[in-house]
């Protein structure tokens, strides 16, 4: 099926099958990485992202029911190289270990703040209960989204789209992280269908369901 | 030298992590982000049946669907690979050491085994195609329960293991412990039960393999905390290939809590797909996939016996433990429940004799081996249930039973004579008394009193505790019978480039625990240049030395010392090159904060840069001196190291409910010197979390027919921010003489520590009530059960 898409500013046009679900048309179609998939039954909330200012697990939605909405993913929250202070504060606080549940952890913080301005401590554990951590203990998360609250309220009148100049002790050829995966390739923007020329069933089973 | 040239120490700094940029914005580069061209995806297809003979498998429907490459059954694979090694036959496993295979081929012997892989063009297909691959299976019968296994009439697992027997292990006096239970004046009995765990690092396994048929190498990428380790035994022991022919990968990796150290089928499997199909090949986990066959924790029955005097000292204690290690051995875990349980059963306590029997069993589940601790959660459970109950028998505070039978700091080395090593430094009441007077342990045991007589359920548990990290000593882990197949060390490299810019390369395989930060920090200091300057380089088995990986609490006391001394062997160098560029000698120079200078003349001095030049360009070196400031140092540590730390917390017990609520918790940790504090206290947090999450909420259920009945995200309760409380955090430091930098290790204190801390405030609250005990999880139906039964 044919889709039109807004991510993260930028709009896309692609054939799909029916059953692709958002959160596979983003990493592999897209190629946004950031949203991840940690689980089967829509509970650990890796795959968090902006639909329509709305946060939606990617993970329970088609890519064909995002036709026509803007789409919003942890890569399009930084602005013009400036960090979201939601991200900042993700950062200062050491509100990360692994980094794998970041991604959707940031983006419903960010949505909560968009709500509530200023949330207490109970209110915002209560808010990321779809998001799972199993690296922090939920300790210095919790204490992030304090402190971009406090950021929010101190800065621009709380608006949480307004990115924030990071402060920049790092050099920039830090940022890179020194791997040495070589082979790579980024997969080139195509229009296509990600399940294959062959793809022969057609049911709207999301994968991962299926199982055993 | 004026005070203002001093550079900052970079060491005990809690600088926040140059790993974050990346992974704050969504560029992270894990496992599922990898694609390579042409690749293909794998599915497993696997088994509904806890114990079952294979009689055949149909490939014939799945292999026409259009978009799938091939199918493979075990038999196929078994024509090229051997079964997965077991690389800690600890505790006397020879002869029936039942490993599993890429895929089962006869047998199936737990729910969730692998029997066939289907390739295809998407992840999708290959799921679909799963569902047409058909089995005939032959139902056998099953046995979950350790103890039951090993019952006459039993179902067998295994031909070569009578009774599913593993391993029959001792350590201790038996004839001493025997004595002192028979003649003590209070003696406690109790049976406790730790439950099985299922890790749930947030990321799931998987892997991506490739195969270059026109040089025999292989390339896997995997989510893995050791990928040296699995190289070596995947290349020698599964594929039977030189391990120079297979390289592997493990990019960021989304946690791991143990359950990424093991050699798992599906590695195996996927580099057999590779080759035969000609393509590379990715499989990742489902969360389903994840609870059914990702090696699990804990699972321990104990019978626990304590003996000692009405005032207070404990003269005996005598454990006898069955441990569950599922369907096969996974690949370091008969070590779990011997070494690193067994011998650590006498916690923080003096206690003059002690006897531990483990049977380590086999059982239709799936296989146990280390998690989060390892061991020592298990051990500080059962001693610190036993010194509760020891307490409440002879009417004493529980702080006080504690405080009256510490190891002290004049026994360090000490030796617990369970055949551990020395425990290498301690000083235990601190972090009791500091830990008392932050939670206002005499205010509460008020408030207690006073809320009991209006039906209050308060509770507060104290649990001291000590354990074994930095794992290491080769001769000890190998030699001493402890069945390690391999040495335990670790390894560094550390490089200054003509410019003075640094790379390290270690053997560690961090998955969240920061070490591109902390390891930068600790050589910006060593070697006195920017800490910006240092970059820190890991987990390729081509371009990082052979290490063991990060588990074990290892990385900082055992892979930050190679990186030390590697800096140190370079500061040698540079002192010698410096004497020449001086022109003086070498025994009046002086390195320090990244400058060598003639002793008392620091205005005259060459800056590591400048002599990193001079080794590079190598005009002009002293006669016979090699150029480039390159070493490499491979640390095999002389002990491991022993943290240790007091945590208690606070809970109240809605009556009505049962649910548990836990009002405060405050934990002070020993982890010898830190050099990153922010660091190390979000590995105390994330490490309480598990625990207490064991206390409160998880376990893993299989029915009587093997069937996983937490299976997925909805059953199996990994707690949300909203089920946990603040942790208030302390420490004392006391540092490890082991090695130079004084660290010992932060990741598995706060798990090792919790569940104990938990449990035994949760008795606590209910003893008035006439409950001894109870095991957990602590479910509100379970409390509540027990509030109404009493
Ligand atoms: S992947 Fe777990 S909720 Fe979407
Ligand atoms: S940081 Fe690892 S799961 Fe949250």
């Amino acid at each position: 099926m044919e889709i039109s898409v807004t991510v993260n500013g930028k709009t896309y046009r692609h054939n799909v099958p029916p059953r692709l679900l958002l959160v596979h048309y983003l990493r592999e179609q897209l190629n946004l990485t950031g949203a991840h998939v940690g689980c089967d039954t829509s509970q650990c909330g890796a795959c968090v992202v902006d639909v329509n200012a709305q946060s939606v697990k990617s993970c329970t939605m088609l890519a064909v029911q995002a036709d026509g909405a803007q789409v919003t993913t942890i890569e399009g929250l930084a602005t013009n190289g400036a960090y979201h202070p939601m991200q900042e504060s993700f950062w200062e606080m050491h509100g990360l270990q692994c980094g794998f549940c970041t991604p959707g952890m940031i983006m419903s913080a960010t949505a909560l703040l968009q709500r509530n301005s200023n949330p207490t401590d109970a209110e915002i554990r209560h808010a990321l209960e779809g998001n799972l951590c199993r690296c922090t203990g939920y300790e210095n998360i919790v204490k992030a989204v304090r402190h971009a609250a406090q950021q929010g309220r101190a800065g621009s009148n709380g608006s949480m789209h307004q990115g924030a100049k990071p402060e920049v002790p790092e050099s920039a050829e830090e940022l890179e992280h020194p791997r040495r995966d070589d082979g790579v390739p980024e997969k080139p923007e195509t229009v296509g269908d990600w399940e294959g020329e062959n793809a022969g069933v057609d049911e709207t089973t999301p994968m991962g369901q299926g199982g055993m | 030298m004026a005070v203002a040239d001093q550079p900052t120490r970079m060491f005990g700094q809690a600088i926040k992590r140059r790993e974050d940029p990346r992974l704050i914005t969504g560029k992270g580069n894990y496992i599922d982000d990898i694609k390579l061209p042409g690749m293909l995806h794998a599915a497993v297809v696997r088994s509904p049946y806890a114990h079952a003979k294979i009689n055949s498998i149909d490939t014939t429907a799945a292999s026409q669907l259009p978009g799938v490459v091939a199918v493979f059954t075990g038999a196929d694979i078994a024509q090229e690979q051997n079964p997965l090694p077991c690389a800690w036959a600890a505790g006397g496993v020879q002869n029936n050491v039942n490993t599993p295979r890429a895929l089962a081929v006869d047998t199936v012997h737990y729910i969730g085994e692998g029997v066939a892989l289907v390739v295809a063009e998407s992840p999708y297909i290959a799921y679909d195609a799963m569902e047409l691959v058909e089995v005939d299976y032959e139902p056998l019968d099953v046995v979950v329960d350790a103890e039951e296994a090993t019952r006459e009439g039993a179902p067998q697992l295994h031909e070569n293991a009578p009774n599913n027997i593993v391993m029959h292990w001792t350590c201790g006096n038996q004839e001493a412990a025997t004595q002192a239970i028979d003649s003590a004046e209070v003696v406690v009995r109790q049976r406790i039960r730790n439950q099985r765990l299922i890790a749930t690092p947030m990321e799931t396994r998987g892997y991506v393999a490739r195969y270059d048929a026109a040089t025999g190498e292989y390339t896997e990428w995997m989510s893995s905390q050791a990928p040296h380790v699995h190289r070596l035994l995947l290349a020698a022991f599964v594929l039977g290939i030189p391990e120079n022919k297979l390289r592997c990968i493990a990019p960021d990796v989304g946690g791991g809590f143990g359950a990424k150290i093991f050699v798992y089928a599906e590695m195996a499997a996927l580099l057999y797909a590779a080759k035969h199909t000609g393509y590379p090949v990715k499989w990742i986990e489902s969360r389903r996939e994840n609870c059914q066959a990702t090696a699990q924790g804990r699972d321990h029955i104990t019978d626990l016996e304590v003996a000692g005097t009405r005032d207070g000292k404990i003269t005996g204690l005598r454990v006898h433990t069955y441990a569950n290690l599922g369907g096969y051995l996974s690949t370091i875990a008969p070590g779990i429940p011997t070494t690193l349980y067994g011998r650590m059963v006498s916690g923080v306590y003096k206690i003059p004799s002690i006897f531990v029997d483990v049977k380590g069993v086999y059982t239709n589940t799936a296989m146990v081996d280390a998690y989060r601790g390892a061991g020592r959660p298990e051990a500080t459970y059962a001693i610190e249930r036993a010194v509760d109950l020891f307490a409440d028998e002879i009417g004493m505070d529980p702080a006080e039973v504690r405080r009256r039978n510490f190891i002290q700091p004049e026994d360090f080395p000490y030796d617990n004579g369970l055949g551990m090593l020395p425990y290498d430094s301690g000083n235990y009441e601190p972090t009791l008394d500091r830990a008392l007077e932050l939670i206002d342990y005499q205010g509460f045991r008020r408030e207690q009193e006073e809320g009991r007589k209006n039906g209050r359920l308060l509770g507060i548990g104290v649990t001291s505790y000590v354990e074994v990290c930095g794992v290491a000593p080769s001769k000890w882990i190998g030699l001493m019978g402890e069945g390690w197949g391999a040495g335990l060390w670790e390894s560094a490299n550390v490089k200054v480039h003509l410019t003075g810019k640094v790379n390290v390369t270690t053997g560690s395989l961090p998955h969240g625990q920061g070490h591109e930060t902390t390891f930068a920090q600790l050589v910006a200091d060593e070697l006195g240049v920017p800490y910006e300057d240092v970059v820190v380089e890991h987990g390729d088995t081509q371009g990082t030395p052979f290490g063991y990986g990060t588990y074990g609490s290892r990385s900082a006391a055992v892979g930050g010392t190679a990186i030390y001394k590697s800096v140190s062997k370079i500061k040698e160098k540079a002192r010698k090159l410096a004497a020449h560029m001086l022109e003086a000698a070498e025994e009046d120079i002086v390195f320090e904060n990244g400058k060598a200078y003639v002793r008392g003349a620091p205005e005259a001095s060459k800056t590591i840069q400048e002599i990193a030049l001079q080794a590079s360009v190598a005009y002009d070196l002293p006669q016979g001196m090699e150029p480039f400031l390159d070493e490499t140092t491979y640390y095999d540590p002389p002990n491991c190291t022993f943290p240790f730390g007091t945590h208690i917390c606070t809970v109240e017990i809605d009556p009505e409910t049962g649910k548990v609520n836990v009002l405060r918790y405050v934990a002070v940790d020993d982890v010898g010197n830190v050099i990153n504090p922010l660091i190390v206290d979000g590995q105390i947090h994330g490490g309480i979390a598990q625990g207490l999450a064991q206390a409160l909420y998880e376990g893993v259920v299989y029915d009587e027919n093997g069937q996983l009945l937490t299976g997925s995200l909805m059953d199996y309760s990994i707690p949300r921010a909203d089920m946990v409380p603040h942790y208030e955090l302390d420490r004392t430091v006391t540092p490890s003489p082991v090695n130079p930098m004084g660290v010992k290790g932060a990741g598995e204190a706060g798990t090792i520590a919790s569940g104990a801390t938990v449990s035994n405030a949760v008795i606590d609250a209910l003893s008035h009530l006439g409950i001894r005990h109870l095991d957990m999880p602590y479910t509100g139906e379970k409390v509540w059960r027990a509030i109404h039964q009493q």
